[in-house]
């Protein structure tokens, strides 16, 4: 069933690359190889062997291999697959948004905001919501950090509250009020039926109606969220995956300063 | 049991005094008080179900009515067996009344204690009998149909709706899971009351309701005498409503419940007066119920480091210990939690997490020690995440764990796939076989890495126990001595919820049930 250890197959294609039209590299420029892994709802077999060919066909992949299939309980079929695409994406018009910002480490950004600001920047965070994780705004926050990147309450030069989880969108507004915020974080980590993008949503036009939304610098963080996404919603900036507490100070110190130079 | 690590078995016996020591001082403020939830609790095990037109369960409806009047301190049985006497009625026509509006309980005679008390019996005796059943029933099937070997796999189901629920569950159980959890909606455990009926929209997880309990123990029964296994079903005893689920959780055969004030006060802001105080009594009823508890001192851990705040685990383990025990719980049902979080970049931070399973699986013998999957620095590398789950499977079996809950690979990306769990019940099932006997052929070498680290856990365990003895847990918890998290005595949800017993105050469950089997 697979296609052995040792592919055969022939490569008359272009092996060079060629950044207008990519395809994904499996071990030769261009041969468009693809790894997926699903379950379809029928039940182990030929024919299902067969669906999973035709659908992995339907999503644009030559030459579809199944090399391993399973029935997880009655009536549910998992497949892990290959295939080799065959439509390509041209690299050089891409454009993402990101973060405008150089990102400094932390002593860095503690002299950035010295010199420039004079002051510390208070900064609050949560996981608001219903969302009972803290470990996304504990990693950017919590003295320790994480892997190896300090968090914000290591700073000299930033004042950092984490209000933990759970914390309702009001509270959160009133505790920023009350504590004279520059910034505020939030972080969501529950994701499923987008509750982030709605409780993310709320806090924006909350802090629109109560006048708020331009006197502080509003970012949000979890590792379902692209700056993106945090754009589109009406933050200033959004952290995902990969992204630490030096990327959210020093984001928080130069977005300050170039708003307050502006005026 | 001979000690691999050479643990002293005398530093163990002191740990365990302190751990006591805490404990009772603990217990003495829990005996003074009554809690919005037990007092619920109580008008659930009269036999007082339902909500009211504006979906509130009665169970509030009555408690409130009593909180309102003021006279919570009094407890609902007094005024609910009162009103039975004068009235005649059975405890759900009362909380019907209430609800109505058509009876205020508060301010009936008052009959003789003698006769409040006679009219009580009947209802706690019909309660007492549904719990003693439903147990029986699990030892029934335990017995006829047995189960699966220790360490039991556990796995989530987390689809937010009952039914999508049953057909993940069922697919694990043939898959070989031996226990089910029904992850909780988020936020649940703030709810101060528990919904109603059948429920098919939950974020991040389903509704804990007694309707659903219902549905998910029938169809594993089920699956259960299909695969010839008996599935035992895992919910979540923890937050507002701790005495109630574990009630509800007793009436509908769960098995397994986790229950941890510390937990709520730690991760969920809960009010540890509150808390503690919800926890005794939902140790009651589970300990009766034969339920097995798991505690949540693996957490710790996701926030504090896993190599410097080892020793929190394990003091905070012996003290889930001690109030369990006070509660009537044996060890038996004891899950008490650890987990595998170290830094997988660690130099020989496997033989780091051995030390601490082992070191754990000696210092509770007779206990079904939860251990906790890699969670931490699970990074969205599937693939990574797999070898990760594979290390600690490993430790799993070697240490005999009670009670794997299985890591997936997809850990930090989304609830399981079905397939998901496929992957990691295969993994342990392949790494439980492979590796079955390890645990009796190695042995740890004297000065070694893994006994001088579990001679260190334990000296630094002992340590802090002694600085709790002498603080008391509250005082600690305000210092932020578990998992670096700060919480004040009086701060938190729901303190308002609180209030001393009264002189009329009853409560016969804990001396019933406590003990009694």
């Amino acid at each position: 069933m697979s296609g052995g250890l040792y592919s055969m197959e022939e490569k008359d294609y272009d092996k060079n690359l060629n950044l207008k039209a990519i395809k994904p590299y499996g071990d030769t420029m261009n041969d468009g190889k693809v790894q997926l892994s699903f379950t379809l709802p029928v039940p182990a077999g030929d024919e299902a062997v067969e669906a999973a060919k035709q659908f992995l066909k339907g999503m644009g992949l030559d030459n579809p291999q199944v090399v391993f299939f399973k029935e997880l309980t009655p009536g549910f079929t998992f497949f892990n697959c290959y295939g080799s695409a065959t439509h390509t994406v041209d690299f050089t018009v891409i454009h993402v948004p990101k973060v405008e910002s150089t990102v400094m480490d932390m002593p860095a950004t503690d002299e950035y905001i010295r010199e420039n600001i004079g002051r510390k920047l208070v900064v609050v965070g949560a996981s608001t919501g219903t969302d009972a994780h803290t470990v996304g705004i504990d990693a950017i926050m919590n003295m320790k950090g994480y892997a190896g990147h300090y968090g914000l309450e290591r700073y000299d030069m930033i004042e950092a509250y984490n209000l933990g989880s759970q914390v309702p969108n009001e509270d959160f507004i009133a505790k920023a009020v009350e504590l004279k915020a520059d910034a505020l974080l939030v972080s969501q980590t529950v994701t499923q039926k987008d509750i982030h993008i709605k409780n993310l949503t709320e806090l924006v036009e909350l802090l629109e109606a109560e006048g708020l939304r331009d006197k502080v610098i509003l970012a949000c963080g979890g590792p379902r969220i692209t700056h993106e996404l945090a754009k589109e919603l009406g933050y200033d900036a959004g952290f995902g995956m990969n992204t630490y507490a030096d990327d959210v100070a020093s984001f928080i110190a130069e977005e300050y300063v170039r708003r307050h130079n502006k005026k | 049991m001979n000690s691999k690590l050479g643990l002293d078995s005398k530093k163990v016996a002191y740990a365990r005094q302190l751990a006591a020591g805490v404990a009772a001082d603990v217990q003495n403020f829990v005996d003074g008080y009554t809690t919005v939830a037990v007092e619920r609790t109580l008008c659930r095990l009269l036999g007082i179900d339902g909500v009211d037109a504006n979906s509130v369960p009665l169970p509030n409806v009555v408690v409130d009515s009593l909180k309102a009047a003021g006279v919570l301190s009094e407890g609902a049985l007094f005024y609910v067996g009162n009103a039975m006497a004068v009235l005649g009625l059975t405890p759900m026509e009362i909380a019907e009344r209430i609800s109505a509006g058509t009876l205020d309980i508060t301010k009936l005679e008052i009959k003789p204690l003698q006769e409040i008390q006679k009219a009580l019996e009947e209802p706690i005796n019909a309660s007492m009998e549904r719990i003693r059943a439903r147990r029986a029933r699990r030892e029934k099937y335990l017995r006829e149909i047995g189960e699966g070997p220790k360490p039991y796999l556990y796995v989530i189901v987390a689809t937010g709706n009952i039914y999508e629920d049953v057909v993940q569950a069922e697919a694990a159980a043939r898959q070989g899971a031996d226990i089910i959890a029904v992850i909780r909606t988020t936020g649940q455990s703030l709810l101060d009351y528990v919904p109603y009926g059948a429920t098919t929209e939950g974020f991040g997880g389903t509704y804990a309701t007694q309707e659903n309990f219902r549905i998910m123990r029938q169809a594993l029964d089920k699956v259960g005498e299909e695969v010839g296994r008996y599935i035992r079903l895992c919910n979540y005893c923890s937050g507002l409503c701790m005495p109630e689920i574990a009630v509800m959780g007793a009436f509908e055969g769960l098995d397994v419940m986790l229950n941890d004030a510390l937990y709520g006060i730690l991760f969920r802001d809960i009010n540890m007066q509150r808390t503690l105080i919800d926890q005794f009594f939902s140790r009651v009823i589970n300990g009766f119920a034969g339920v097995i508890i798991n505690t949540g001192e693996d957490n710790y851990l996701t926030t504090a480091d896993a190599v410097e705040a080892a020793h929190t685990v394990l003091a905070s383990d012996i003290i889930n210990e001690q109030l369990a025990l006070i509660a009537g719980l044996p060890e038996e049902q004891m899950g008490l939690g650890h987990a595998f979080e170290m830094d997988p970049m660690l130099e020989n931070g496997f033989l780091l997490e051995l030390a601490q399973a082992q070191m754990a699986r000696e210092i509770f013998p007779k206990a079904p020690l939860k251990y906790m999957p890699p969670t931490k620095f699970m990074t969205g590398n599937i693939f990574r995440g797999h070898i990760q789950d594979a290390l600690f499977n490993m430790i799993g079996i070697w240490t005999n764990q009670g009670i794997q809950l299985l890591g997936m690979p997809t850990e930090a990306i989304h609830t399981p796939f079905m397939s998901d769990r496929f992957l990691s019940i295969e993994n342990a099932k392949y790494i439980f076989n492979n590796m079955k006997s390890i645990g009796d052929e190695v042995e740890f070498k004297e000065g070694g890495i893994v006994r001088t680290r579990a001679k260190e856990v334990l000296d630094k365990a002992i340590e802090l126990l002694e600085k709790l003895r002498e603080e008391g847990l509250f005082s600690a918890l305000e210092k932020g001595i578990f998992a670096d998290v700060k919480r004040p005595r009086n701060g938190g949800k729901g303190l308002d919820g609180v209030t001393p017993k009264g002189s009329n105050y009853m409560n016969p469950f804990v001396k019933l049930m406590i003990g009694g089997k």
